[in-house]
């Protein structure tokens, strides 16, 4: 089977938001991963999780249906979810499969931060 | 009928359709009725009505002498022959290719004559190709048909992400068998991918619900209902198939 090639570590940027770094490839076999970080990341009263794109090397259909799911949850949770480090390319398919309409998408960490509500 | 992929700074960039605004119909195949598909917009799990689900269909194929790659390719190539007879699928002249149309004619629980959609080619790879719903289309999200390697032996998967578009649609899947039928369809493709790759077709099936809620806010995606726009545009077609016969 084909392995994860994936490797997410999780950070706070003060005490409403959850950082996700993410290196590597979002396919249908990251799910582990990335449920896993989205426990730790949504732990403690966090209402916004960031994703942090700039590692992002490959991403497939299974890897988008993942986020879909993890924005429902976030949803669920009452959690806001939004992205910043996509590429052109990976701006793109968020357009074309219509996930930026749910995700806010930033330029960079700080402009992220600067207007994400901090509590 | 179709939207060149663009950009090389990834690896997957040639697998993905570029965006597109609005679907474009080029060309028919011979047979298809092309409705309900030209002018409309792609709809993801998001953009839907009713209940979100997640329905993984598998099919082992111990014994069989094949990689993912042929079994994907096989799909892709003999899509509309494994699809049951009420449910035609009419690719382009390009096949399963990002950014191409497949055209779809199928009949449904409880609804006179056929209903005329489609979908959009998301994505292809040699491992895995997604279809992508538009407006109007019973459902709102995507199919990705995939197969990989799990100690040892082949596995075929078709896995939808996907809600009714509209609550016409989700009373449908719901209660006059429109979801039983859905699982039918797609048993019925992995039992024909058996049959042509011979293994026994005994397909896993695993149905996880996402999201309960109903998205009222999309109600309105009704406005495009192919089946009831399907319905209303028969005696146009029928009159216009009388008037081609009689000239």
């Amino acid at each position: 089977m084909s392995q994860a090639k994936i490797s997410i570590s999780v950070r706070r940027a003060g005490t409403a938001v959850s950082i996700v770094d993410i290196q590597g490839e979002i396919t249908s076999f990251a799910e582990t991963a990335l449920t896993e970080a989205y426990n730790q990341a949504s732990r403690g009263g966090v209402n916004t999780i960031l994703l942090n794109f700039e590692g992002l090397e490959y991403m497939n259909s299974g890897g988008i249906g993942l986020l879909v799911t993890m924005l429902i949850r976030a949803n669920r949770q009452n959690q806001q979810l939004a992205a910043y480090g996509l590429t052109e390319h990976y701006q793109q398919i968020f357009e074309l499969t219509r996930l930026n309409e749910a995700i806010v998408i930033f330029g960079s960490e700080s402009e992220a931060l600067a207007a994400l509500p901090q509590a | 009928m179709t939207s060149e992929p663009t950009g090389a700074e990834s690896r997957d960039a040639a697998h993905w359709a570029h965006p597109v605004s609005r679907l474009k119909v080029s060309d028919v195949p011979t047979g298809a009725v092309s409705l309900n598909v030209e002018g409309r917009q792609v709809v993801g799990p998001l953009q839907g009505f009713g209940q979100l689900w997640q329905k993984t269909y598998r099919l082992r194929m111990p014994g069989a002498q094949v990689e993912p790659a042929q079994v994907v390719d096989h799909m892709k190539q003999k899509l509309p022959e494994l699809m049951p007879p009420g449910s035609r699928f009419y690719p382009s002249v390009s096949g399963v290719q990002p950014g191409e149309l497949v055209l779809i004619n199928a009949t449904l629980p409880g609804v006179p004559g056929i209903i005329a959609t489609g979908v959009m080619v998301l994505y292809s790879d040699e491992e895995s190709f997604t279809l992508m719903c538009p407006e109007g289309h019973p459902e709102a999200g995507w199919n990705t048909f995939s197969a990989y390697e799990e100690q040892g032996v082949t596995v075929a998967q078709i896995q939808s992400l996907a809600r009714a578009n509209d609550p016409v649609f989700e009373f449908g899947f719901r209660f006059m068998g429109g979801s039983a039928q859905q699982e039918r369809i797609w048993r019925h493709v992995l039992s024909g991918l058996a049959q042509a790759f011979g293994v026994p077709a005994e397909v896993e099936f695993l149905k996880t619900l996402v999201d309960r809620k109903l998205q009222w806010s999309q109600a309105k995606n009704v406005w495009y209902n192919a089946a009831i726009r399907s319905a209303l545009y028969a005696p146009v077609r029928l009159i216009r198939r009388l008037v081609g016969r009689r000239s």
